[in-house]
């Protein structure tokens, strides 16, 4: 299968994802400018950690104007697999991709240290390798990570069950402890822990495997 | 102030003698530009005045060293990739403390984006940060509220710049002390990668190509900068505040990206940083260097405000912007790099062969000046010394202690040695996932990616040790960082330093400089650790009162790639070595541990004995224990002595230790003392760790084993310290956060 990762001016785990679906995953990965329209037939878009376009304004504000984004849109909507990390969470909120939105850390600090997850479904390509009891360790690095929606959309997610990963302990003040959601086609995942940073034993973790291995089983079985 | 006059010339802090060599430089009297010019080319900050002659006496080479003091960093080759290309790393330390005072957050944050710069003006990726921050005490009465929101600010514009920038934040160290309330210290150390023959120098070379400016827009911020650096705090320095930049890490981020795709072109002949002194700093570097002469207009230059003079665009210190000189007819494929950026580049001058530095405005000449004298041949002082200003205090105290375990319970509690998360967790340090080990242990461990081994480094500096004897304090600096490589496997190879002193025009602080810099070169010398870069920051003092001399060192070595031992102990029923022995104390030589500050409260004395042959044998048998994996766990014994050594190694995993040690030494120095070559071992493989420190010739002393929740200290049977693990744990692991947290409630 083919990952492109989406380079924003100002992403900066870019790289990271990068190395960690080619190197650790062994899958082929190619970045994809912020400002072409080309996804260059990638399976997975991974929309990566940084901070998009300096982030002043609000956290993945700008990005949603880009015009990959208008790509990676029509990709999701036709049942694409897109996965939003960190930045790339907060990018898909503002876009409507996702529901929520992701403000600052209750504590107000950034906060940089793994954290323990559970995972919330295994229905969804993202999480369906992933042990239903696990818990799994992999890092977060965020200042806006605190996940907030209206009480009726955080119903509708639990119902729905598109809650993909949980805080074991809440780190960031994220309603219902959410770390994940999916969206309703259950095609696009977005989490603020940095699944490709736990992708080998010497950064300390290799729990984030799961997430590329469940992508994988969708992409050579698919996903009903 | 448009005419010259000797009152003008004083505000630029220009002596009159400096004045004269001015006019015979010139063969005539300077304009207003030039003196600015000259005035921050000058200044202690950027000429190293005071310092040079005796930096002279520092070693600088090696066979690893690529290139040393001079450039933007130092580099060092780290062997060959896969394919046999050559990679290298490029370092340095610089200070930002002037400017962190009177604006913590922007003093702090433009601090990392000037060294990050420093780095990837040569070609190389930065992959790695560390700080080393010192600051006044946290509780104290008069100026405890506002050292916590220098800490604060501080810290925040580190993680601001870092994090957003994209290079992890790894390590440092933090120490505080009532002489930096009135001038906290912020060395920043930055670390980056590249392969030999994508090496870029700050050349102007090549008369006839275009010189290019590229990155932010100049503004009037940072105006003097360099200037004000090089000054006392007085009252009105408060009223420096606009002389502080403001940093933007999304541009720093950007600018990165294009330099190393736009010198992937092979269009670019030469490229520096504007930092210090600006756009003046790099257009006679850069011409200087390549014996050539820089010709601009600054008609050109993009400005963010109107009606800036030639005088203010020229000083000013706006962040985020570079010079670069391109091979004539290829500057196309340069612009268009930035353009794809999003970053202004602009062509604003051209490579002469004249040596000036010729400044034009709308084509009219408001500065020439030879680049030569301006860049490299500032008045050099032989600043008179005398002896280091020290406590008249040799001798010690009389001390008993009532109660050991409480001894512990205050170090563990103490702001310096206290748990630090609350500062780097705030630091992305895994950003490019090369972090094999971060914050929280002797030294940061990255891999390199391309060559598949990796790099370690350390900072470290001890302000009270160097009060009570630069020399020795250097020396055991130099030393407790080539440890802390060792003790991740690590072999030292390069160092960079950074020279924090008072005013040097007194000459008990000037010898201060001088026996710290002597004692750091035969240290060097030793440790085989050539310094190929640095920094000096002189005049940190508020009011006329200096700080503690307070020279930091940050020290590279090469490793393979592998996971480290780290300081925790692992499991229990594991046998614990001292390797060194318990080493040799007094108590004149207490005076300067953290058991005299945090328990007596007092200095007084001389820092630690230390033997450095003995020492690199230390080095050698831990390097080779960890290395070969016959240790789980290695610790250095520094701050806080055997004690607070033992303390730090149970709180990664909750693992106690029973520890019966054999000394004639009274408790409160068997426990406390800091006396260097020390290093303490966890292992399952007794037999192995008693061959290597056999073969290398250092004792390994046995001196217990770890052991389920409880730490426990006998000398002889007898038990001087008996504690939980957790109880001590959460004394050090909250204690900075209530620290400052007090702030918030008063």
């Amino acid at each position: 299968m083919k990952f492109g990762v989406v380079v924003f001016p100002g992403s900066n785990c870019d790289h990271d994802a990068w190395y960690a679906a080619s190197h650790n995953v062994g899958h082929q990965a190619e970045f994809l400018w912020h400002s072409d329209r080309d996804l260059k037939g990638s399976d997975c878009v991974i929309l990566p950690g940084g901070f998009s376009y300096g982030d002043y304004l609000r956290c993945g504000a700008i990005s949603k104007f880009s015009p990959i984004m208008s790509a990676v849109k029509k990709h999701a909507d036709a049942g694409g697999l897109v996965l939003g990390i960190c930045n790339g969470f907060q990018i898909l909120t503002e876009c409507g991709l996702l529901p929520g939105a992701l403000v600052r850390n209750r504590g107000l600090k950034f906060i940089c240290k793994p954290v323990t997850l559970k995972v919330g479904t295994v229905n969804s390509p993202f999480t369906s390798a992933i042990e239903p009891s696990a818990e799994l360790v992999i890092p977060i690095a965020h200042g806006e990570g605190c996940y907030t929606a209206d009480e009726r959309t955080l119903d509708e997610l639990e119902a729905e069950d598109r809650i993909a990963f949980r805080y074991v302990e809440n780190p960031n003040g994220s309603l219902r402890d959410i770390a994940g959601v999916l969206n309703a086609g259950r095609n696009v995942m977005g989490m603020m822990p940095h699944p490709e940073r736990a992708t080998e034993p010497l950064m300390g973790s290799s729990d984030g495997l799961g997430v590329f291995a469940s992508l994988t089983a969708s992409l050579t079985a698919p996903h009903k | 102030m448009s005419q010259v006059t000797p009152e003008v010339v004083a505000a630029h802090s220009i002596t009159p003698d400096e004045y004269e060599r001015i006019v015979s430089i010139l063969g005539r009297h300077p304009n207003l530009t030039e003196l600015g010019i000259f005035s921050v080319m000058w200044s202690e900050h950027c000429s190293y005045k005071s310092s040079r002659v005796h930096l002279k006496k520092l070693p600088t080479r090696s066979k690893l060293v690529v290139c040393g003091p001079g450039e933007n960093a130092g580099i060092l080759t780290i062997g060959d990739d896969p394919d046999g290309n050559e990679w290298c790393i490029a370092f340095k330390i610089e200070s930002h403390n002037h400017p962190s005072f009177i604006e913590p957050f922007q003093g702090a944050a433009t601090g990392v984006g000037g060294i990050l710069r420093d780095i990837f003006t040569m070609g190389a990726r930065p992959i790695a940060v560390m700080d080393a921050l010192r600051f006044g005490t946290l509780d104290d009465e008069k100026t405890g509220a506002r050292n916590r929101r220098i800490v604060d600010g501080v810290v925040h514009g580190i993680a601001h710049y870092g994090n957003c920038f994209g290079v992890p934040t790894v390590g440092g160290e933090t120490v505080f002390e009532a002489s930096y309330a009135g001038n906290p210290l912020v060395n920043v150390f930055a670390l980056g990668v590249f392969r030999r023959d994508q090496i870029f120098y700050g050349k102007a070379c090549g008369v006839g190509n275009p010189v290019i400016y590229v990155g932010a827009k100049t503004g009037r911020d940072g105006i003097h900068g360099a200037t004000m650096a090089s000054g006392e705090f007085t009252e009105e320095s408060k009223q420096k505040r606009p002389n502080v930049q403001v940093g933007d890490p999304f541009m720093e981020k950007l600018l990165l990206e294009a330099c190393l795709e736009a010198m992937q072109t092979g269009a670019i002949a030469g490229i520096q940083d504007m930092g210090a002194a600006g756009l003046t700093c790099s257009t006679c570097e850069m011409g200087s260097r390549a014996e050539t002469g820089i010709e601009i207009d600054l008609a050109h230059v993009p400005q963010r405000e109107t009606g800036m003079t030639p005088y203010e665009i020229m000083l000013s210190e706006s962040q985020e912007r570079m010079l670069l000189v391109a091979h004539k007819g290829r500057e196309n494929e340069v612009l268009d790099v930035f353009k794809k950026w999003g970053l202004d580049a602009r062509i604003v001058g051209e490579v002469k062969d004249d040596g000036m530095m010729r400044v034009k405005n709308h084509g009219e000449v408001v500065a020439e000046i030879p680049s030569r004298p301006l860049a490299d041949e500032a008045p050099v002082y032989h600043r008179p010394f005398t002896k280091p200003l020290r406590p008249e205090k040799m001798d010690a105290p009389a001390f008993a202690s009532k109660d050991l375990t409480a001894d512990l319970y205050t170090l563990a509690g103490s702001q310096d040695l206290c748990d630090k998360r609350w500062i780097w967790e705030q630091y992305d340090h895994m950003v490019r996932t090369n972090t094999v080990e971060g914050p929280g242990g002797d030294a940061a461990v990255m891999r390199i990616k391309e060559t598949g081994t990796s790099v370690a480094m350390s900072l470290d500096g001890n302000g009270r040790y160097t009060y009570l004897d630069p020399r020795q304090a250097v020396k055991l600096m130099v030393a407790e960082c080539c440890r802390n490589l060792a003790c991740t496997g690590a072999t030292p190879v390069g160092a960079t330093n950074n020279l924090n002193f008072g005013n040097p025009e007194r000459p008990e602080i000037m010898a201060q400089i001088v026996e710290a810099i002597e004692g750091m070169a035969e240290a060097c010398e030793f440790f085989e650790t050539p310094i190929t870069g640095g920094n000096v920051s002189l005049y940190n003092e508020t009011l006329g009162d200096p700080i503690y001399p307070s020279p930091v060192m940050g020290i590279v070595g090469l490793m393979k790639t592998q996971a480290p031992a780290g300081i925790a102990f692992r499991a229990a029923g594991r046998d614990l070595y001292l390797i060194g022995g318990i080493g040799e104390a007094d108590e004149t030589r207490m005076g300067g541990t953290q058991y005299a500050k945090q328990v007596l409260k007092d200095i007084w004395g001389l820092p630690p004995a230390l033997d450095m042959e003995f020492e690199k044998k230390v080095q050698t048998a831990v390097r080779e224990m960890v290395a070969t994996a016959v240790v789980e766990s290695a610790h250095d014994i520094s701050d806080g002595g055997l004690a607070w050594c033992l303390a730090e190694s149970t709180f990664g995993k909750q693992v106690g230790a029973q520890v019966d040690l054999t000394s004639g030494l009274r408790p409160e120095l068997l426990l406390f003392h800091e006396g260097p070559s020390r290093v303490v071992v966890s292992t399952s493989n007794a037999a192995a760790v008693e061959k290597v420190a056999a073969e290398c010739g250092v004792p390994a002393v046995k001196i217990g084993v770890t052991a389920e929740n409880e730490l426990v200290i006998r000398n002889s049977g007898k038990i001087l310290i008996q504690t939980e693990v957790r109880g001590l744990k959460e004394c050090w692991a909250g204690a900075l956060e209530n620290l400052l947290h007090a702030e918030l409630h008063a």
